[in-house]
């Protein structure tokens, strides 16, 4: 059970965890996580952040992400949100959830997909500033993260 | 037809979010493909699409500048991603 969604729409943690927990009966465990919009970014004031992402592709590029964690480890299900659009500090951007046997599938398997969508799936935050609007820059730290997965 | 598309910084740069252009077969890949839109259409254009950390995508899937298109392709042209 693998869900892949993208929208403008806010999301309810509690709901989805909710739905992973009663998708099997062999589930043990669920590990979550949840971005949310900073209100400092390098040492700028963040006001608003718009989100915008390639319809079609962001969808296939995560898609294939967590074909890969199924993969890898024992994964059970996976479910994937990531908004686009306008948002604002406080507000949650993307959630990832994996759920398998035991923990430490779901852990090593949310922290991949999560590193993973952050250098490859289409999607690119522009920030407003007292300074005006930016492109956010991408992050070397975000590419060792990707890379600490690489299969030798 | 070839549908070319372009992203963020790229698409604000380049003043346009997609093009439709007849297909020719001289361009048998990415790199022959932005070559050409990059000469044809000069100046700020040949700066954008030719720098090196610009990303190009063939129906959907981030391609080599070795990448062979056809007609009917998607070519997406966008800058390093930064979501999550």
């Amino acid at each position: 059970m693998t869900q892949v969604v993208v929208q403008a729409e806010d999301f309810d943690v509690n709901a989805e965890l909710l739905a992973l927990r009663n998708a099997s009966r062999q589930v043990g465990a669920i590990a979550s996580f949840v971005g949310l919009v900073r209100d400092i970014n390098e040492g700028d004031q963040v006001a608003t952040m718009e989100l915008e992402h390639y319809p079609g592709m962001t969808e296939k590029s995560i898609e294939k992400i967590v074909d890969e964690a199924y993969q890898r480890w024992q994964v059970l299900g996976a479910k994937v949100i990531h908004r686009v659009g306008k948002l604002e500090p406080s507000d949650q951007i993307v959630f990832v959830a994996v759920s398998s046997m035991h923990r430490g599938d779901a852990f090593a398997a949310c922290e991949f997909i999560m590193d993973y969508l952050k250098t490859q799936a289409p999607f690119w935050k522009r920030e407003a500033t007292p300074e005006g609007d930016r492109w956010v820059e991408q992050r070397d730290t975000d590419h060792q993260a990707a890379q600490r997965w690489h299969k030798s | 037809m070839i549908k070319v598309l372009f992203f963020a910084s790229i698409r604000e740069q380049l003043g346009t979010d997609s093009l439709s252009i007849e297909f020719n077969e001289r361009w048998d890949t990415v790199e022959a493909f932005t070559q050409f839109l990059a000469a044809e259409r000069g100046g700020q254009w040949a700066e954008v699409l030719l720098a090196d950390n610009i990303i190009k995508a063939v129906n959907q899937e981030v391609a080599e500048g070795c990448t062979v298109i056809g007609d009917g392709d998607e070519i997406a042209f966008f800058p390093p991603v930064t979501g999550g």
